[in-house]
């Protein structure tokens, strides 16, 4: 029976391989994880070729920290959770440096910014419906999955996420880009469940209101 | 959350990531669905937060560079050889 390219088992094998330094091995792996590798450096690194030089660190240490790592486990959390070690180390290191940081907010939920713009519901003194909606969403037409998928509605989504908190712009972007499971973000971010989804709430409310604005402009 | 008293659009609009993630105790669904049944608006922001789920789903990621991929390769041949 064929196995699906991105099996367990065959991940397995691939690990089994990289022990043995096996190149194509190594190949494979990099094609799978470095892009989003590269994507969440780019989240702690203040410029691409900082990140770049994060993903390397990161391999590098994956490569000769191999026989550390337990057959059983997962490996893209190992693997990630190497990745974010280095990007913070290395945020931390040019913090000191800079006269310009913002560290230390970072993985805070953030302000407790309402999901819909308070001013969208009726008042607390609304003699029929106390917070109930006075300017409703509207449904987005009549064939809203054509009009999603649309490459400029694709830059609309982009563009939002990368105006998140990065806190906010890593959960979501491995959650709902990646397609990662909450488990496994908030193991390689270090954060609790609740945490996790309190960011992916407050990301996923913002791309929403730009997605609102894009699609249903009055 | 309040047991006794119907939600309101504003609190439910801060429950829908928990809703869609199963987070929500069982007594809390109960509630949040009931406002659902009986709310058009909020079904519109449920399906729109959806939507946006699915959008977020098909923004293409960039691959690493060829030139950093090859760097990677090199550096895989240095780390092994020693």
């Amino acid at each position: 029976m064929a196995r699906r390219p991105d099996s367990p088992e065959d991940e397995r094998a691939l690990i089994d391989a990289l022990r043995r330094r096996d190149e194509a091995a190594f190949a494979e792996l990099v094609r799978r994880y470095a892009g989003p590798m590269l994507r969440l450096a780019q989240m702690y690194a203040r410029s691409a070729a900082v990140a770049e030089e994060v993903v390397q660190e990161a391999w590098l240490g994956a490569v000769q920290g191999l026989e550390r790592f337990e057959a059983r486990a997962s490996f893209k959390t190992w693997l990630f959770r190497i990745l974010v070690n280095r990007a913070r180390t290395r945020a931390e290191r040019e913090a000191r440096t800079s006269p310009f940081s913002a560290l230390g907010m970072d993985d805070q939920p953030g302000a407790d910014e309402p999901a819909v713009p308070r001013e969208r519901f009726r008042p607390a003194s609304d003699p029929v419906a106390p917070f109930h909606w006075g300017a409703p969403p509207r449904s987005w037409g009549g064939s809203p999955e054509e009009e999603l998928l649309s490459k400029e509605t694709m830059g609309v989504v982009a563009r939002a996420i990368a105006a998140l908190p990065p806190a906010q712009r890593k959960v979501v972007t491995l959650r709902d880009v990646e397609g990662w499971t909450a488990e496994e973000v908030c193991n390689v971010l270090e954060i609790s469940d609740t945490n996790q989804r309190v960011l992916l709430h407050r990301g996923r409310s913002s791309v929403r209101m730009a997605l609102e604005r894009h699609l249903d402009p009055n | 959350m309040d047991q006794d008293r119907p939600l309101t659009c504003k609190a439910l609009v801060e429950l829908v990531t928990d809703y869609i993630e199963g987070a929500l105790p069982p007594a809390d669904v109960a509630r949040f669905e009931t406002h659902l049944a009986g709310c058009p608006h909020c079904r519109v922001y449920l399906d729109q937060m959806r939507l946006c789920i699915q959008a977020l789903g098909r923004v293409p990621g960039e691959p690493l560079p060829p030139e950093a991929i090859k760097a990677l390769l090199a550096h895989f041949r240095d780390w092994t050889r020693g």
